[in-house]
């Protein structure tokens, strides 16, 4: 067993795991975080991904002991006050999602996303980006408008505009 | 997943030490290879040695035209780096091509090359560049260190700490990446060098990366695409799968490299 202890969403966790526990299954299972999904479980589809350090990474191909000392983002950490995340709320506004099993780990990637770009993001540079995400109900157009526009207001433009 | 026993040591020694204490033990670098691979159950050490927490590993250093790359870099970071860029933009452009932002995040170039996956994009950067692996016992030319398959010229106990090469005049890189896997289905890595050129291959070998003589000497008469007019390369030693024949392979080997040798002239 591995004594491991990490932050996530702000808050201190420990925990005693086997060693060849997942992160993905330490966040669902142990700590009840059921956000984050397990899709494919061949790290391939992108359902699974939270922010480790501050980089998005699937949780489904990560050591919970490799995480432990690190701090976690899970879709659950995003929302402040009750208010949604800017990509929360633009996934919302434009539809971003048909069965939302995807959704967690989308948004979760486009706000790294973003957060690499800080310039703004063009249209294929978002599905260039999105190779590690699959999803299988929208054709991924109303995925893209919602970083897109997420983008947008995070940066200040649509004020602007 | 079966059960493991997780390590982290904080230096080169102290891992080659735990891997010594241990029963079946296995480094794990950035994990996007094997951990996925445990989960399938095609592998299972009783151990294994995390090398993420290991400092003399990690950073990028570049000297005039001497490169340096700590192994427990990631892709990210390769991709990303701008004084690489300024030198060797081509290892920039090979690196955020590598998976898929998630796996950039967390896979390293020492993993990569120590697992000399065929398809890995790498290996053939490290061909072409003529670079030197640098481990925990020795330093060896890319030319003694990838030996097959899978296969490396490093022993169970080695690890690869660091990659060196001295930036090429011109260098270029192209893959036909798997639809699906974003794996090269076929890679050419070219560098222009003033020793000559040098063209390595990824994804097309069976046994794994290659470098194409042909292609070199043509290439060091003349640096263009239209060097390559009329060269031919055998299918014997190819690879054929679900995803593409041998003979397929063959031919996009030269038009990878042409491809390879446009980005390269710019």
């Amino acid at each position: 067993m591995a004594d491991i202890s990490m932050v996530i969403n702000g808050r201190e966790v420990r925990g005693s795991v086997e060693d060849r526990m997942l992160l993905v299954h330490f966040l669902r299972e142990s700590q009840g975080l059921t956000g984050t999904h397990v899709g494919c479980d061949t790290s391939q589809c992108g359902a699974c991904v939270v922010h480790v350090d501050g980089k998005a990474v699937k949780s489904c191909t990560m050591l919970a002991a490799q995480a432990s000392g690190c701090e976690v983002v899970t879709i659950e950490g995003l929302a402040k006050d009750g208010q949604l995340h800017p990509v929360q709320a633009a996934f919302k506004e434009h539809h971003g999602l048909q069965c939302g099993f995807c959704t967690p780990g989308m948004v979760m990637s486009a706000v790294d996303m973003i957060r690499r770009h800080p310039a703004g993001l063009d249209e294929k540079t978002v599905r260039a980006e999105l190779e590690g995400n699959i999803c299988r109900c929208t054709g991924y157009h109303n995925i893209v408008k919602a970083i897109m526009a997420a983008s947008e207001e995070m940066s200040g433009k649509a004020q602007a505009a | 997943m079966y059960q493991t026993t997780y390590h982290r040591p904080s230096s080169v020694t102290e891992a080659v030490k735990m891997l010594g204490e241990a029963e079946d033990g296995k480094f794990l670098a950035g994990g996007q290879t094997l951990i996925p691979t445990m989960k399938q159950r095609l592998a299972a050490p009783s151990d294994v040695i995390d090398l993420r927490h290991i400092a003399e590993m990690k950073g990028i250093t570049v000297n005039g035209r001497d490169v340096r790359i700590g192994a427990g870099t990631t892709h990210a970071e390769v991709a990303e780096h701008t004084g690489l860029a300024s030198v060797c933009p081509a290892i920039c452009h090979l690196a955020s091509h590598i998976g898929d932002p998630h796996v950039r995040h967390m896979g390293t170039i020492g993993g990569s090359i120590a697992n000399n996956d065929p398809a890995a994009d790498y290996p053939a950067a490290m061909l072409a560049l003529n670079a030197m692996i640098h481990t925990s016992k020795r330093a060896l030319a890319a030319d003694e260190f990838f030996t097959g398959l899978f296969g490396t010229a490093l022993d169970e106990d080695e690890i690869v700490t660091a990659v060196s090469f001295t930036a090429p005049e011109k260098a270029g890189y192209a893959k036909f990446p798997n639809p699906a896997s974003r794996y090269a289905l076929t890679g050419v890595f070219v560098a222009n060098r003033p020793e000559g050129v040098r063209v390595a291959v990824t994804g097309a070998g069976e046994d794994g990366v290659f470098r194409a003589t042909a292609m070199e000497d043509a290439l060091s008469r003349s640096f263009d695409p239209s060097a390559l007019d009329g060269i031919t390369i055998s299918a014997d030693g190819l690879m054929s799968d679900i995803h593409a024949s041998a003979e397929y392979r063959a031919n996009l080997i030269v038009v990878m490299a042409k491809r390879a040798v446009q980005a390269a002239n710019g």
